[in-house]
């Protein structure tokens, strides 16, 4: 059993879409409390690791634990600790924003649905669009109902995946700081993203997933220290994680 | 920053009811789905009491009458890819995904639309039952007669909509997953919906004496008549009951293996 200080175990991960292999031995752990970012380019396997995390999806083989529940064998624990908020808003069209918190409240067997749904629209700035239907919102306002739907019942873990694409950079700004909040609050935060500097603002620790395999993991700090030390030129160049990033993965390649 | 309870998971009723009053509000919120299913059996009904209905000897004085059972399970038919649509604008929406991920049965998912389908075309039917009143539909039957209508007519609806389950969870869009309902409308004009099977060539009589929906209109007409079903009844009992076992059987088959 993994430690109760981990929120998040993960060992020997490995997943293939029919024969199409897509994760291959997956190791890293999540500490409670924390804000873990997964970083990786498009088809790396984020959302696949996310799925398999959430109950969605069984893996091949390896093991993963969520909050002390194997996902595999005991989905109901997971499914009591966490919360997912997928890739593609996942909000009921037809119905107001107000309604699909209800909706949500209400399935997760709250006291007082409406009450939590008002304070919620409230925190996220949806008061006034609370009455009207969400296919009239906008993409911002839709990432924020379908955020403010996962928060319902404040899970112990919360699962974002790439929670700022195709956001424009206010609503990503406000995303962000809606990130900071929960960190704050005590809450684990999940988060895959394909933008370093997002990784960068809000992560306390990052794992780089390439080619089915976790190629780097750490602190930002450490990531940096994984870079060559910075040449005197005229000026010296401090690293970003971009650069970190390609790095790592040259090196991977040429091995 | 808590774990719900245990106990939270153990209120499938109430989680039905919630799914059910979430597609409920979609139906009302969006009647053209309840026009649509209503409009194109009372168009077939008006077609053919009144322009078609006099060449065709059923040997009944009433038409509608003859009628009225066949135009019900089109009705059914045309709801069926409504059932289907709204399962797969939620499978391809993430909605789905969300409920998967949350600490609630499985199964309420899948039986909230279910309700919503049978109580949809509860509401369908009895449009047109009313429109069928007004050209002149009439039944002798007493009480018991007409609930024994109601419980077949529900229980194909039921069979028809774990069919539906199949083609909404197994389709690759939303016309596919409504197009599977056509040969279920189309089933009636080749049974005994409109005229006699006598008057059918061999192999047509042939299979519009041997399919479901033969049975169950040949049923649903004697009891409206007012008189005994006979052994028609057992038959469209039977046929009912085995589509509802195989299909209910392979939607969760389906439904695991996606989650798989
Ligand atoms: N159901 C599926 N069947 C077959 N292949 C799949 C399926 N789902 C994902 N894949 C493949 O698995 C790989 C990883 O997909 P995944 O969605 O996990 O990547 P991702 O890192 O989330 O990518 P993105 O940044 O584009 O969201 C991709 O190559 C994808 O094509
Ligand atoms: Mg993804």
């Amino acid at each position: 059993m993994p430690k109760n200080e981990t929120a998040i175990t993960v060992k020997g991960l490995r997943k293939s879409y029919r024969n199409v292999p897509v994760l291959q031995e997956v190791d890293f752990e999540v500490e409670k409390g924390t804000v873990f970012a997964l970083l990786g380019a498009n088809g790396a396997g984020k959302t696949t690791i996310v799925k398999i995390l959430a109950t969605l999806l069984k893996p091949d083989g390896g093991s993963a634990f969520v909050n002390g529940f194997d996902a595999a064998l005991q989905p109901d624990g997971v499914r009591r600790s966490i919360s997912l908020t997928g890739q593609f808003a996942a909000v009921d069209e037809v119905l107001t924003g107000r309604e699909n918190l209800i909706l949500i409240a209400k399935l997760r067997h709250l006291d007082n649905p409406r009450a939590i749904a008002d304070d919620l629209l409230n925190a996220f700035g949806l008061t006034e669009a609370g009455g009207r239907r969400v296919s009239t919102y906008s993409g911002g306002m839709r990432r924020r109902l379908d955020i403010a739907m996962s928060l319902t019942g404040s899970p112990a873990i919360v699962f974002l995946d790439e929670p700022t694409t195709g956001l424009d950079p206010e609503a990503r700004l406000e995303v962000w700081k809606l990130v900071k909040q929960l960190a704050e609050s005590g809450t684990t935060v999940f988060l895959t993203t394909q933008y370093l500097e997002e990784a960068e603002q809000l992560a306390d620790r990052i794992a780089i997933l390439h080619q089915g395999r976790i190629i780097a993991d750490g602190t930002l700090t450490q990531l940096k220290s994984l870079f060559p030390p910075a040449k005197v030129e005229y000026i010296e160049k401090q690293p970003t994680l971009e650069d970190i990033f390609l790095s790592v993965i040259a090196q991977k390649e040429e091995r | 920053m808590n774990i719900q309870p245990e106990n939270a998971k153990n209120r499938p009723f109430f989680d039905v009811s919630t799914m059910l009053g979430r597609s409920m509000r979609h139906i009302f919120r969006s009647l053209d789905t309840i026009i649509t299913v209503t409009i194109m059996p009372i168009a077939f009904m008006l077609l053919f009491v009144y322009v078609f209905g006099g060449a065709i000897r059923t040997g009944t004085d009433n038409y509608v009458n003859y009628l009225l059972p066949g135009i019900l399970l089109i009705a059914i038919g045309t709801g069926m890819s409504y059932t289907a649509a709204r399962l797969f604008a939620d499978k391809q929406g993430g909605l789905f995904e969300r409920f998967r991920s949350m600490p609630i049965a499985p199964s309420s998912l899948l039986w909230g639309h279910v309700l919503t389908s049978l109580v949809s075309n509860a509401i369908s039917l009895i449009v047109i039952l009313l429109a069928a009143l007004l050209i002149g539909f009439r039944s002798p039957a007493g009480l018991l007669a007409w609930l024994a209508v109601v419980g077949i007519l529900a229980l194909f609806t039921l069979s028809l909509t774990w069919i539906a389950v199949i083609a909404g969870l197994s389709a690759n869009s939303i016309d596919g997953a409504a197009a599977f309902s056509y040969p279920i409308i189309f089933l009636p004009f080749i049974s005994s919906a409109f005229v006699p099977t006598a008057s059918m060539p061999g192999p047509v009589r042939a299979f519009a004496e041997n399919q479901p929906v033969t049975s169950i209109v040949e049923t649903i007409r004697a009891l409206l008549a007012g008189q005994p079903a006979g052994t028609e009844i057992w038959t469209a009992l039977a046929w009912c009951l085995g589509i509802l076992v195989v299909a209910y059987w392979l939607a969760m088959r389906v439904y695991k293996r996606q989650t798989a």
